[in-house]
């Protein structure tokens, strides 16, 4: 019998047997050859370090999901359940790789240092977005699904042409593997062999659509129809993605081509603080991810090698309370925009239409400053 | 001084660019050893190699969205679009991401991309090939969008526009790439100048103003109507978006009369922009109200019919009649 969609199973099993993982969710640790090799550096103060990162992150999105519900924000787009995802490919990175985003990278830019003034900027609606890529080595954060994919492959292409010794990085998610652009920019990075790492958080979820609604099978094996190199991992391990990220770093270095990576990961909040969750998924679900998280394991896998978890614990609420405390100061001492903040940037020298309508309204207002003068 | 056809004219001005600016690269589908399929690049990657001009994959998006990211790392990618219609694929990463970028990086991120759109009809073309975008593009800001229509400013728009740290739509009326003139590579324009309207004909009774294609129409159109006695200003508005306001307005305010032809649909169209925009700025200076000859809002058409949805010389004439109120026009659209 025919049928007009493609069947599928949102709760299809997946575990160890189909992505790379280095740390069980219990916190065992066990072989994995192909990945060893890239973390085999990361002792117990390295792994210390990562999971006081994924704390400090997980505050971060505690706080601004806050921050939006106390009306600071305008929106905000919650990373929880994707520590793992954002450290261990973020501290896998060199200071000269470029980053292109998406819109949920906040792990990614606490990495390269963003501070929090400029991370909120964009999501409190005072201005288009944050920071000066070429300070972070960051793009902005790119609100429209997969088009970032495109700047890197070109970005990659640039580096390649020049020479230069770094690679370029471009964070999606699983619904942005249906858009056309992530497709042509695989394309362009595999017939240029662009030094491109295409990390996609598969998440699970796009908005209220499942990653089943996007792919019949896993995202990884459809970018190595592309020729890419490609890693699937367990996302919620830190040190699965690290090392993942690590190879496919020096994999594209070496002028082999792009690759591709994909983070089995789980968001375990809403798309934005728009949406509402329990209307679309289960809470079953939630359960058996929540049963998968990234801070625990590497507690566990701590706790297993002896280390002192209550003085962790001490130092990762510290430094959490820290950038917490940040993040709210940055708040209450961001200027709001001015008028002038309108019409600024939109060219880069003088556009005489623009600059007549800058002039018309400048003078509109000021007829109100005079009107109120008169009035007094 | 040379004499060079428009398509030479573009050739001669991206290698002049190339060899000027080691960041300038060509990006494009067929654009290598074929040329481009009109041939404007033609011997430019013999000459530069493959990294200089680079011949892409068939994907629109792809070619501009890259060319993003090359302008990202610091160079100064033109595009060639292969036609007019083709470029719809890439119009999010046009209008969302290339307009945009300096504006949404405060000014941090400079993308001085320019896209060369072979563009207009006339060319007895199949579906897609024939098309006017224009207003699409004027009506997104952070674009900048300007078409040349003779050979000198075809070789100096290009320069310019190539120099222009912003996005610069580059429409290239192909129907005229094989009309020839005169072109002074030497020339070194004002640096704002890309951006203003010239006058190419003098008058006294009627502003007609046309860009690209139909530049040399709207001048054959005014030589005609000398005969029948009427005197038309003939403007050359070069740049579509910023429209270059102060010339249009002296000389409508001169003349009292416009009118404005464009081979692109009339609804929403650049001509229905510049009539509003004069009727504000030169309201009591009008002896008519704007009169606009345009393309129809259709599809653009089979290439049998196509000779009746361009503006020819007699449709631009009888635009003329209605502006002047003379009887006889024939589309009668004042009712």
């Amino acid at each position: 019998m025919l049928t007009v969609s493609p069947t599928f199973d949102p709760k299809a099993p997946e575990g160890p047997d189909t992505y790379l993982q280095v740390i069980s969710p219990d916190g065992t640790r066990h072989p994995c050859p192909e990945l060893d090799e890239w973390v085999g550096d990361i002792d117990v103060p390295a792994l210390e370090k990562l999971y006081i990162d994924m704390a400090c992150i997980r505050r971060l999105d505690a706080e601004g999901t806050a921050l939006q519900r106390q009306g600071e924000l305008g929106l905000w787009a919650p990373l929880l359940g994707q520590e793992a995802a954002q450290i261990g490919s973020g501290r896998a990175l060199e200071n000269d790789d470029f980053i292109f985003p998406s819109y949920r990278e906040h792990g990614v830019a606490y990495c390269r240092g963003v501070n929090p003034h400029d991370l909120l900027r964009m999501w409190r609606g005072a201005a288009p977005s944050g920071w000066n890529p070429y300070e972070v080595n960051m793009a902005n954060q790119q609100i429209v699904i997969g088009a970032q994919t495109l700047h890197a492959a070109g970005y990659a292409m640039g580096l390649k042409f020049d020479g230069s010794a770094a690679a370029a990085i471009t964070y999606f998610g699983d619904g942005a593997t249906s858009q056309g652009d992530v497709s042509e920019a695989m394309v362009f990075a595999a017939s240029y062999q662009a030094p491109l790492v295409f990390f996609c958080q598969n998440n699970h979820w796009a908005i209220s659509e499942p990653v089943a609604r996007q792919t019949t099978g896993h995202i990884a094996d459809r970018a190595a129809g592309f020729g890419l190199a490609t890693w699937r991992v367990d996302g919620n391990d830190v040190l699965a993605v690290m090392a993942a990220t690590r190879a496919a770093l020096a994999h594209v270095r070496t002028g082999s081509g792009p690759a591709f990576i994909e983070a089995v990961t789980y968001r375990m909040g809403a798309h934005t603080t728009a949406d509402d969750p329990t209307r679309y998924r289960d809470a079953l679900e939630l359960e058996e991810w929540a049963a998968k998280d990234p801070l625990d394991r590497v507690a566990a896998h701590l706790d297993s090698l002896g280390a002192d978890l209550g003085e962790l614990k001490k130092r990762s609420e510290s430094a959490a309370d820290e950038l917490a405390a940040g993040l709210r100061e940055a708040i209450t001492t961001m200027p709001d925009p001015t008028v002038d903040d309108l019409f600024a940037h939109v060219y880069s020298h003088p556009h005489q239409g623009l600059e007549e309508q800058r002039e018309n309204y400048s003078n509109y207002l000021a007829g109100f400053a005079v009107q109120g003068q008169g009035t007094k | 001084m040379k004499t060079l056809t428009f398509s030479q004219a573009l050739n001669t001005s991206l290698r002049s660019a190339m060899e000027h600016d080691s960041k300038v690269v060509l990006m494009g589908e067929d654009i290598g050893k074929l040329g481009g399929v009109f041939r404007i690049t033609d011997g430019l990657q013999k000459d530069f190699g493959q990294h200089r001009v680079i011949d892409t994959p068939l994907a629109e998006s792809g070619i501009v969205g890259t060319a993003i990211g090359l302008a990202f790392r610091g160079y100064r990618p033109v595009v060639e679009i292969q036609f007019d219609g083709f470029v719809y694929p890439a119009f999010d990463q046009i209008v969302s991401q290339l307009a945009k970028m300096h504006f949404r990086s405060r000014g941090n991120v400079k993308l001085p991309v320019t896209i060369r759109i072979p563009f207009g009809g006339g060319i007895g073309s199949p579906e897609h090939h024939s098309e006017s975008p224009e207003a699409y593009f004027a009506h997104t800001a952070g674009l900048r969008v300007v078409s040349p229509s003779n050979p000198q400013d075809a070789y100096t728009m290009l320069q310019q526009a190539i120099a222009d740290d912003d996005p610069v739509i580059f429409l290239e009326p192909k129907r005229r790439y094989h009309v020839r003139g005169e072109v002074d590579t030497d020339l070194v324009p004002d640096p704002g100048s890309l951006y203003n309207a010239q006058v190419v004909r003098e008058g006294a009774d009627l502003t007609l103003i046309a860009y690209g294609p139909l530049v040399k129409t709207a001048m054959d159109a005014a030589a005609a109507a000398q005969d029948e006695g009427i005197d038309i200003e003939v403007i050359d508005l070069r740049s579509i978006e910023p429209v270059d306001f102060v010339t249009l307005s002296a000389s409508v305010r001169k003349t009292g009369r416009v009118v404005i032809a464009h081979e692109a649909s009339k609804f929403g169209g650049i001509g229905a922009e510049l009539a509003a925009s004069l009727t504000e700025r030169c309201f009591d200076h009008l002896d008519h109200a704007p009169v606009r000859v345009t393309g129809f809002d259709i599809p653009y058409p089979p290439s049998k019919l196509e000779h009746h949805h361009l503006p020819d010389l007699d449709r631009i004439l009888d635009g003329v009649d209605r502006a002047m109120r003379r009887t006889g026009d024939l589309l009668g659209e004042e009712g």
